[in-house]
């Protein structure tokens, strides 16, 4: 199985064991009709009189319907298809994703964005930093390295696919952009739920929380919407000269890019937390992860104990609590 | 030498019809897309499946599907007499060939048009039929990578020795330098996608060997089916709603 490598004692090992086996019970009384599981080149029972549209993941043998992945059977209406757990990231348009830029090719970024291949973000798809709407010119093409450079982790919205097969990202919105000052996680795709808010403001510790629906999860310092682009590029040539040295920066600007203590500490609270809860695969949301941040900070545990044995006994057990109480509500 | 003794027993206690012990494990890899080890006996491989991704090589990008590549290694440590192999001697590459052809065939690759499958397959125990093994484990990594396919693909060998047909020839019944016949089937299908045969066999005795061969391959099917679909649940049930 997919262990994470912990050393648990006896007791943790009967624990975990436990609360897993807990979770397990709980979800197949909940759902126990429509649960159906299938791995590759099972048959899908179907009742053909109805007529079937074939989706994803199904192909036609003789008749029968059979899958082609593993996954759970989801019927909508005529539609058979199958849902796929651990796959790459699967893009729908109006997606919020985090990614990594690879390369800047003329006119256009290519982004890495754990897709099947890299995406596409135009420089006329986003928002200039000065925030005017104009025809893209040829200085603002030699200038695409001031906004992005390689390596930067950014985010954006899928916009859709192009005639040519290419995925292509949009910008156009002031909480888009460069990322700075935080941390990356990648975890799988599948254990992010598409919901109406992908952007979280944690307002208590100052911290945005980004789940890109690729499974690219962003943790960073908040960031108020950027006024001080707008200053930027109007001394510009001050810009470069810092671009250039970095190391030559005044007092006052690495005051600014200067993140408190407090702040790292809080963003590696959360990003553990993300971790914990997608290595014993739980689905991902704001709210546990709170929880869990919550949980953590109360009885004093410390950060690196949070990937510890015990804490994850503890989450797995407190899963089940939540799942059960979940249940009973229903 | 004798390798079936009197009793109808083989060098190693199996019955000429038994298979080893086999165990495949989905997961060894964290950061790939899909892992898997599988084992045959005292054979130990473990496989790692990479994509589909953005091709590397921009000249070998096809519109149409995706490009699969194979890579099969032999850890230093894996048999008795630690040699040092040069990477890419003719073997390797040809059972990287033979992997890669025979995965292709039940990857549906015109859904990943663009893109490329990097799988990787290493040796850590070689006991014979190493290149079955490195068949099953590929699958079993490639199911879990999600990649759709037509089929699961198993392998198993079988061959021939002291007028008997042999089940998962070991390294010591590999060696004898008898036939030793590759299988690889879709089960669901009933199709061959691979067969490989390096000595003679007369006509009605091959076909004997093979049917074992192909017995094999299901008995393995039937397995890796179990192990995938107890992992599918528990991912499901550990998501919950």
């Amino acid at each position: 199985m997919r262990e994470f490598q912990l050393k648990l004692n006896e007791t943790q090992k009967i624990r975990l064991d436990k609360a897993l086996q807990q979770i397990q019970a709980l979800s197949s009384k909940n759902n126990s009709s429509a649960f159906a599981s299938v791995i590759v080149a099972d048959t899908i029972p179907v009742n053909h009189e109805d007529g079937v549209l074939k989706g994803h993941g199904t192909s036609d043998l003789d008749g029968e319907v059979v899958a082609t992945l593993c996954g759970v059977v989801e019927r909508v209406n005529k539609l058979v298809y199958v849902r796929t757990l651990r796959a790459r990231y699967k893009p729908e348009i109006g997606d919020i994703v985090v990614g990594r830029v690879i390369e800047i090719v003329p006119k256009r970024w290519r982004i890495e964005i754990n897709f099947s291949q890299d995406a596409v973000l135009m420089l006329s798809s986003m928002n200039m930093p000065d925030g005017i709407q104009r025809r893209r010119t040829a200085v603002d093409e030699l200038n695409m390295r001031s906004i992005f450079e390689e390596n930067d982790v950014i985010c954006a919205e899928v916009r859709g696919f192009q005639h040519d097969g290419s995925l292509h990202l949009q910008a156009r919105s002031q909480k888009y952009g460069k990322l700075e000052r935080g941390q990356l996680l990648t975890i799988p795709p599948y254990l992010v739920k598409r919901r109406k808010q992908h952007f979280h403001h944690l307002e208590q510790y100052g911290i945005d929380l980004i789940l890109g629906c690729n499974g690219f999860i962003w943790v960073g310092e908040h960031v108020e919407v950027r006024d001080a682009m707008v200053e930027d590029q109007e001394n510009k040539p001050d810009q470069l000269i810092k671009m250039s040295d970095r190391n030559l920066m005044s007092i006052e600007e690495q005051e600014q890019t200067y993140t408190p203590l407090e702040t790292r500490k809080v963003i590696c609270r959360i990003a553990n937390a993300v971790r914990v809860v997608s290595s014993l695969g739980f689905n991902l949301t704001v709210e546990q992860i709170m929880d869990i941040v919550e949980m953590s900070i109360s009885p004093n545990i410390e950060i690196h104990e949070m990937l510890g044995a015990e804490f994850y006994v503890q989450i797995a057990e407190r899963e089940v609590e939540r799942r059960s109480s979940a249940g009973k509500r229903k | 030498m004798e390798f079936v003794s009197p009793e109808g027993l083989r060098l190693d206690g199996r019955r000429p019809m038994e298979m080893r012990q086999i165990r495949g494990e989905v997961g060894a890899v964290s950061k790939a897309d899909g892992s898997a080890v599988f084992e045959m006996g005292n054979t130990k491989v473990i496989a790692a499946v990479y994509g589909p991704r953005e091709v590397q090589n921009r000249g070998q990008q096809m519109s149409d599907q995706a490009l699969v590549r194979c890579e099969y290694s032999m850890a230093n440590f894996s048999t008795g007499d630690r040699m040092r192999k040069p990477k890419g001697d003719r073997r390797s590459i040809e059972i990287s060939l033979v992997i890669r052809q025979t995965m292709e065939a039940c990857i549906m690759t015109h859904l990943m048009p663009r893109s490329q499958i990097d799988i990787f397959v290493q040796v850590l125990q070689a006991d014979g039929g190493t290149r079955s093994a490195c068949i099953n484990a590929a699958t079993l990594a490639l199911a879990d990578a999600g990649i759709p396919m037509r089929d699961l693909v198993t392998s198993c060998s079988a061959g021939y020795l002291n007028s008997t047909p042999l089940l998962d020839l070991n390294y010591i019944e590999d060696s004898a330098g008898g036939p030793d016949v590759t299988v690889g089937i879709l089960s669901k299908l009933d199709k061959v996608t691979l067969l490989q045969m390096d000595a003679k066999l007369p006509m009605d005795i091959f076909e004997n060997v093979m049917q074992l061969a192909v017995e094999g391959c299901k008995a393995i099917a039937n397995y890796i089916r179990e192990v995938l679909l107890e992992n599918t649940k528990q991912l499901e049930h550990r998501r919950g709603i």
